[in-house]
Formats: structure tokens, C-alpha cells, sequence
């Protein structure tokens, strides 16, 4: 059957069998670069277009309908425009650090992206520890944002750095406690283990009661790590005209831009991976001929499927709830979903001895 | 209590933020629920709100009638002097004077659409009329006599 860990290993054999296995790892390591970054490239286009079109139709309007058939390829010109346009860096600005901000936030996206499985083996590295890396290497965001709002030179860039900073510190720690759920269930750290452990159903409906509330922390807490709204306070268009990339422009602006979305991408991945199976397709217990129709269905498209539905649920939260004041989000950090995630996970333990899981 | 009263407070939380993400799908959902006007395409079918606001009129009827007295209630109701209302004397069959409006003189560029002068108006002569493409190249266009030529007033209007 068609899918594309057959193409990687087909491509793999071919490499093999031409060159020497060097100049074959060589080559699948650009492959494989070139497509991390056509997959950005895709990604963004396609996101931009998804969350205009989607604000649109939830706040009543139409939305792009201009370029293209229904609007379809306004993001498209949008990215020529922003190509086009003069990259500005201001006078006042630490040269270095502000040239060098966006690249390290469009480094840790690619980063990220390493450890993710689009299809059933199909995924660039299986480390033993992918979720601790996917965790680990997400906090490097908050140093790009610093590092453009101090260098910026500008107070609203400056203030909208740090409170991202405040807030991707303290969410982080609800983020990892959620994760940790399924690492308990699952007794891995390991993306392809926790994918494997789900083939007699997902974990949301394994785990019942604390994995729904770790899966809803979850999506709360990366929301607020992806700086997008109702947490939006490092942007927060109304008061800090647009926070920490008030001073760039052109391609810079956009490589913010695009890894912002990249981001949204990969958390939804992940929570995809660990609560929703990845690429597993919908399993019900033993229903050997439920279960083997739902294998028919390519597991490229359970993975994007599952993401993009996801994401979308991310974008219905970012078009519906007004942005909380600062002391507002630190208190719905630490007095609500830090407690509630701690008491979950103990819930969680519980059950991973007792059995309690199907 | 404590517990109790913060179990209460997150559902209660819970509870109203799916209560808006209803709404919001709701439109996401029901596209006929969109109200853009898609305006230089749709010029033949554009639809604008009741109370819209465009410019003041003076409706005629088929006669060439209206009903305005010429009292200058609208010129004194206006804030920023748009309305100018010059008078004239009839002579009524019965050989009275009758006064009447000889013009009603409106100032479209100094007009905010405050519709103070319709409210003030005791016999609904001045409406405000939905149209909106004012845009002229000469200063002079904006100034507007609102009674036709020729126009009186309607019989029992007083």
C-alpha cells in the first residue's frame, strides 16, 4: 500500500545502493532538510489562510475573498508583499541580537519538528527521551522573544518580552504535568512508544476522567506558551501596539510570523501524539473488523487530521475569549491549573498501578 | 468550603466559556448569518439599516408638495449652523399673509448626521435618506436647496 514510510525507505535503498552510506546519509540529511522547510513554507501558508478564514466566519464577516478562488491564495501574496519589503533595523537597536532574534525562533520551530511522527514510521529522529526534547527545546523560544524585545529598544517591545517571559515560565509547568500523565500511562518517554500503546484505543478514551482534564490543561497551557490569545499579552495589539516585534519588518516580521504558527503546529502535533495517538488510527478494544476497516485510512492523514482539528479548537478559543490582564493569568496559572494538575497526576499514578485504565 | 466554593467557581468558569465557544460555532457554522455587504459589487442589491444616516431630504409628493412651515425649528436645532431656512410671505386666497418657505438651504459639508433637525421638526417635513456617495469635485455641489422649484405646501400642514 501507498504510504510514505515506503517512499522514505524506497528513497534510502536507492541512496544506498549509488553511494557509499556517508555520502547517502549526507544526502538524506539535505532531503530531509529541504522538506522541513517546504513543510514551514506549506504550514504557513496554509495557516494564515485557515485563521483569517476562520475568524471571518466566527465573527460574521466573510473574510479574504479577493486573490484567488475564494480568497484561497491571499496568504500567498501576503508572504510576496512582506518579501518585497524593506527589513528595517532601527537606529537605538543592539544590531546583533535584533538581526539574530528571529532566526533563533524559527531555529527552535525546526528544532522541534525533529522528534514528531507524521506517519507510521515516518518520523526524522526517535530519540528514547523525544518528550522531554519536545519540552526542553520549546522553553528556547522564550529566549528569541527576550532577545528581540530587549534589543528592540523600545518599551512596548520590552514589556511585551517580559511577560511572555513570566508567562512561558509558568505555564510550562502545567504543560509538562499534563504530559506527564500519559509518560506515567504509558511508562515512556519514547514518541513511537506512546504511539504503539495506543493501538487498542487512544489514551483521551483510556484514561477516561484525568487524562480529559490533563488533555484540557494541556491545551489551555500551550495556548498561553504559544503567546496566542486569550494570552496574548506579549503581542497585545491594544496596548503594546504589537509587543515584542513592534520594531521589525519585512522578512523578519514574518519569520516571527511564520514560527508563531509553526509552534501551534507542533504543540497540536504533540497533543495529538500523546492524548489523541498520533497516527494511530481510531482503535476500539478488539473490533478486529472496526479496527482494520479504520486501517485503510492512511495514518499521514489520522496525524494531520488530528493536529489540524486541534489547531482549530485553538483558533476557536483565540476568536472567542477576550485577553486576560497579567495578574489574571498568573493567577489562572497557579492557583488553578498548577493545583489541578498536580492532584491529576496523582489521580493519574493511581491509576496507572491500580489498573484502573482499559 | 473552600474546596467546595473552588470546585464551583472552575466549572462555573468552564461553563461560561463553553456558553461563548457555542456562539462563535454557531456563526462558524450558519454562513447566512454574515451581514458584509459586499458594496461596489453589490450596488443593485445593497441593503442598509433602517436608521442610516446619509443626508437630510425633503420627501415631495406627486403634487410638488411638502410639508414644511418654514418655522426654523431645524435651523435652531442644528449645532454647527448646516440648516439655513429663508422665508417668504404668501398671499392666501382670503387675501392673508401666509408665511412659507421661499428655500431651505442645507450645507451637506458642514453636516455631521446628528439628526437633531429632525427631531426637532413639528411637522416631519426633513427625513434623513439613505444614500452615501456624496463625493463631488466641486465645493459648491454640497450645498443643497432641499425644496424643489416650484414646491408649496401641502394643504393642512400648519
Amino acid at each position: 500500500m501507498w504510504s510514505l514510510s515506503n517512499i522514505s525507505s524506497a528513497i534510502h535503498d536507492w541512496l544506498n545502493q549509488q553511494f557509499n552510506s556517508t555520502w547517502a546519509l549526507i544526502m538524506e540529511m539535505v532531503i530531509a532538510g529541504v522538506c522541513v522547510i517546504s513543510l514551514f513554507a506549506v504550514l504557513g501558508l496554509v495557516l494564515v489562510i485557515m485563521e483569517r478564514k476562520v475568524s471571518a466566519w466566527m465573527q460574521i464577516r466573510l473574510g479574504p475573498n479577493r486573490v484567488g478562488p475564494k480568497g484561497m491564495f491571499q496568504s500567498l501574496a501576503d508572504t510576496l508583499k512582506l518579501l518585497v519589503k524593506e527589513g528595517l533595523t532601527p537606529t537605538g537597536a543592539d544590531k546583533f541580537l535584533f538581526n539574530l532574534a528571529p532566526f533563533i525562533a524559527m531555529i527552535v520551530a525546526m528544532l522541534l519538528l525533529a522528534p514528531i511522527a507524521f506517519a507510521k514510521d515516518f518520523q526524522l529522529w526517535d530519540l528514547n527521551i523525544g518528550v522531554l526534547y519536545v519540552s526542553a527545546v520549546s522553553s528556547i523560544m522564550v529566549i528569541s522573544i527576550l532577545m528581540a524585545g530587549w534589543a528592540s529598544n523600545n518599551k512596548y517591545s520590552l514589556m511585551g518580552a517580559m511577560r511572555s517571559g513570566a508567562q512561558i515560565v509558568s505555564y510550562e509547568l502545567s504543560a509538562g504535568l499534563s504530559i506527564l500523565t500519559i509518560v506515567v500511562l504509558t511508562g515512556s518517554l519514547k514518541i513511537s512508544d506512546i504511539i504503539n500503546s495506543q493501538a487498542d484505543g487512544w489514551w483521551i478514551f483510556k484514561g477516561h476522567i484525568p487524562v480529559i482534564i490533563a488533555f484540557v490543561i494541556f491545551i489551555i497551557a500551550v495556548t498561553a506558551e504559544t503567546n496566542r490569545a486569550p494570552f496574548d499579552l506579549a503581542e497585545a495589539e491594544s496596548e503594546l501596539t504589537a509587543g515584542f516585534h513592534t520594531e521589525y519588518s519585512g522578512m523578519k516580521f514574518a519569520l516571527f510570523f511564520l514560527a508563531e504558527y509553526v509552534n501551534v503546529f507542533i504543540v497540536c502535533a504533540i497533543g495529538a501524539t500523546l492524548f489523541l495517538g498520533g497516527w494511530m488510527p481510531l482503535h476500539i478494544g478488539h473490533w478486529e473488523g472496526f479496527n482494520h476497516a479504520m486501517d485503510w485510512i492512511p495514518s499521514s492523514i489520522w496525524f494531520f487530521g488530528k493536529t489540524f482539528f486541534l489547531i482549530f479548537i485553538i483558533m476557536w478559543f483565540r476568536w472567542t475569549f477576550p485577553r486576560l490582564r497579567i495578574d489574571q493569568l498568573l493567577t489562572l496559572e497557579w492557583k488553578y491549573l498548577l493545583p489541578i494538575s498536580m492532584f491529576n497526576i496523582l489521580l493519574a499514578t493511581a491509576m496507572a498501578i491500580l489498573k484502573w485504565h482499559f | 468550603m473552600f474546596l467546595k466554593n473552588y470546585i464551583k467557581e472552575v466549572f462555573g468558569a468552564v461553563g461560561s466559556l463553553l456558553k461563548g465557544m457555542r456562539r462563535t460555532g454557531y456563526y462558524f457554522t450558519h454562513h447566512k448569518e454574515i451581514i458584509t455587504e459586499q458594496y461596489p459589487d453589490n450596488k443593485d442589491t445593497l441593503k442598509l439599516a433602517d436608521r442610516f444616516k446619509g443626508e437630510v431630504v425633503m420627501p415631495h409628493d406627486e403634487h410638488n408638495e411638502h410639508r414644511c412651515t418654514g418655522c426654523t425649528a431645524c435651523e435652531l436645532a442644528c449645532p454647527n449652523g448646516t440648516i439655513k431656512v429663508v422665508t417668504k410671505f404668501d398671499i392666501t386666497p382670503e387675501g392673508k399673509k401666509k408665511k412659507a418657505i421661499d428655500k431651505l438651504v442645507y450645507h451637506l459639508e458642514l453636516c455631521t448626521m446628528c439628526n437633531l433637525c429632525i427631531i426637532a421638526c413639528p411637522s416631519d417635513a426633513i427625513i434623513m435618506a439613505p444614500t452615501f456617495e456624496h463625493s463631488v469635485f466641486d465645493r459648491s455641489k454640497l450645498t443643497k436647496v432641499l425644496n424643489n422649484p416650484g414646491s408649496k405646501i401641502m394643504d393642512g400642514v400648519e
